[in-house]
């Protein structure tokens, strides 16, 4: 189980490290947002869920579509736009989607994601059940980054799902800047959890750089809620090591807050809790770096769509049925 | 219990159909008949919006529905129109059914990034996996004194998306059986109803059956211009066609029905065999859907036209309250004869 952590932190820090260098060669373009340093969270939480839940994430997503389970060749024959990817070329880094793992994608406006993931839970609901038949009782988790509670769609959805009992985990990634904005700087209330709380949604405060804290405060959290009592949160403190994105000067931090935050760095801290010596983590950082280079060499081998097909998929098509909750389970 | 009127009651049945009669109701029963037959018969439809329950609908459309199917089926929400629409296209691409309400479509505007950047966007972005069989319905349109933030029409902007079907039932008809068809289609769909329409009455016939998204409807055969308009301005177009009539002017009458996709074809025909064509739409004529049909008969049936294509739109202020300053700013009858008469005169 903790190892399984650990491998699933040092594939997407890899992962993503390769995706920098691979934006360095062109051949990912567009905006990519890297998660590095924030890594225990993603697979803290979404190591703790079942294949019924449901996830919808933020434009920096390629964490959790990979501790999700979503196959790193899709992800990222995806970020090279590549018919292969997982939304076939059509998304890519900010928009990962794989919907027969209940992935629901990157949401790329701020706040945008929460009121779908209300939806989501509308199905746990007795009728939703009813309507959709018998499965096992279903958790959504909504990941946004604390510049979304500056928008008024935080407060509508946190209200709403506390409103209705609805089954959503709100999993606010706090690392501290809203692209280059300080939460100090936005926000009169900087206690997030209190925030939360104000609606009646039972919410914890969790050292987002320990993936031991993470997976316990998540379970907790995902029990609660699936056992039909409504939404919680939890604020999870972290901190992405990285810029924004690829254009980000970073003139509103400091190098030495950047250098404490990386003392914290979540992957040496559960390395050194569970004591693995130097080969063992040679040994997995060989077998990640192969999967990497097998999705590298996925990616490039891709094939483009041809441009016939660019208005495919603005409606449905007719013969293609679409998947629903009830249709496809990973 | 009622006492059926004496004059149906000494009429001899004739056959089945007739004895039932063609039902008269108003688009306001007719769409809550729709409402009703959806909750009925699938589990996984509700409605969901400010009001449809305890109020019974602010324009009292959903009234007794809550009754009828309880508050899970029949959700009053808070006024947050971005989560409960966004909660709609959750609960869609989940499997469910929703039918959202929005009270106008100026409230609309709150939920803008939900309807244009999730649900008309999402099955595209994502490679086609997270389809939105969404239904969103809202009140259009002026004409009852209710000023600048109650009054716009704003349908023309929501046709300018892609991956939206949006439909204006103008009839009695389209009331009742555009809303089953909304529910069939995996796409979002965008129901404008026109807020001077909820007491227009009429009847339903028995034969009467669901309805395409797609297709425009040619309400009259005319010679002389076509009239292209749809919602709230049909009765107006079709009024003045008969005051046209009797000035020796034949006009065809156009209800588009559908404002994305249009109807090219039914347009075009026409177009081609009046020569004349005139759009009639209580929107804002700088950049609205009137400027887009005008476009598309100019690219399409340029050689055919005998004259310019004429406009009659809402006037580019915000919609006054003011009684008088409110007509004079909505496309009326004399507005469109006078225009009709112009635009055959010259050329007659």
């Amino acid at each position: 189980m903790s190892e399984k952590h650990l491998r699933t932190m040092v594939m997407i820090r890899r992962f993503e490290e390769r995706c920098a260098e691979l934006y360095a060669a062109q051949k990912i373009r567009g905006f990519v947002h890297l998660y590095v340093g924030e890594e225990a969270v993603a697979t803290g939480v979404i190591g703790t869920l079942e294949h019924q839940d449901a996830i919808v994430s933020t434009y920096r997503e390629h964490g959790h579509a990979l501790a999700r389970g979503v196959p790193a060749t899709a992800v990222m024959a995806e970020m090279f736009g590549k018919a292969e990817g997982c939304s076939h070329g059509r998304g890519g880094s900010m928009h990962l989607f794989d919907v027969s793992r209940r992935f629901y994608g990157g949401n790329a406006i701020v706040g945008g994601g929460l009121p779908p993931a209300v939806g989501l839970a509308l199905a746990e609901t007795p009728f939703g059940r009813a309507a959709l038949g018998e499965r096992p009782a279903a958790v959504v988790v909504c990941f946004f980054g604390e510049g979304a509670v500056a928008e008024g769609e935080f407060h509508e959805s946190l209200n709403l799902a506390a409103l209705w009992k609805l089954p959503v985990l709100f999993c606010c990634e706090n690392n501290l800047y809203a692209m280059g904005t300080a939460l100090r700087r936005s926000e009169a209330e900087t206690d997030l959890a209190l925030k939360a709380s104000s609606y009646h949604v039972p919410a914890w405060t969790v050292d987002g750089m320990d993936v031991e804290a993470v997976a316990v405060a998540a379970r907790a959290a995902v029990t609660m809620v699936r056992a039909g009592g409504g939404p919680a949160f939890l604020e999870l403190r972290t901190y992405r090591f990285r810029a924004h994105s690829m254009y980000d000067p970073e003139r509103y931090r400091t190098k030495d807050e950047v250098a404490r935050w990386r003392e914290l760095d979540p992957i040496p801290r559960h390395i050194a809790h569970l004591g693995l010596d130097d080969a063992a983590v040679a040994a997995l950082e060989a077998d990640v770096a192969s999967e990497i280079d097998e999705a590298v060499a996925f990616a490039e081998a891709g094939t483009l769509e041809p441009v016939e097909q660019l208005t495919r998929w603005v409606l449905s098509d007719p013969a293609t049925p679409f998947a629903t909750i009830t249709g496809t389970q990973p | 219990m009622t006492s059926p009127p004496s004059s149906t009651a000494t009429s001899p049945p004739t056959t089945a159909a007739n004895a039932a009669g063609p039902s008269v109701l108003t688009y306001r029963e007719a769409i809550r008949e729709a409402l009703r037959e959806a909750l009925e018969a699938d589990p996984r439809v509700f409605l969901m919006g400010e009001d449809v329950g305890a109020y019974g609908g602010c324009f009292a459309v959903s009234l007794g529905l809550l009754e009828e199917f309880g508050p899970e089926r029949v959700r009053d929400t808070p006024l947050s129109e971005s989560a409960f629409v966004g909660a709609g296209i959750g609960a869609a691409m989940a499997g469910l059914r929703p039918i959202v309400e929005i009270m106008t479509v100026n409230f609309s505007l709150l939920a803008l990034d939900q309807i244009l950047n999730n649900a008309a966007t999402l099955l595209h972005m994502s490679g086609g996996q997270c389809a939105v069989p969404l239904v969103i319905r809202m009140a259009t349109g002026a004409g009852r004194q209710l000023a600048a933030q109650h009054s716009h029409s704003l349908e023309g902007w929501y046709a300018h998306i892609p991956g939206l079907r949006v439909v204006t039932p103008a009839s009695i008809a389209d009331a009742r059986w555009m809303l089953p068809a909304a529910l069939a289609s995996p796409d979002p769909v965008l129901i404008f109803e026109h807020g001077g329409l909820y007491n227009l009455s009429g009847t339903l016939s028995q034969g009467d059956g669901p309805v395409d998204l797609d297709t425009a409807s040619v309400l009259r055969a005319g010679e002389d211009l076509t009239l292209l308009t749809y919602g709230g301005s049909v009765a107006k177009a079709s009024s003045a066609a008969e005051t046209l009539a009797a000035l020796g002017v034949s006009a065809e009458v156009i209800d588009l029905r559908s404002l994305r996709p249009l109807d090219d074809a039914t347009i075009l025909a026409s177009v081609r065999r009046t020569h004349r064509a005139m759009v009639v739409d209580e929107g804002w004529r700088s950049g609205g859907i009137s400027a887009e049909i005008s476009a598309r008969i100019t690219e399409g049936a340029f050689y055919d036209l005998d004259a310019p294509v004429s406009r009659v739109c809402g006037a580019e202020v915000p919609v006054p309250y003011a009684r008088h300053l409110e007509e004079a700013a909505l496309p009326q009858v004399a507005d469109i004869v006078t225009a009709a008469q112009a635009l055959v005169g010259g050329h007659g």
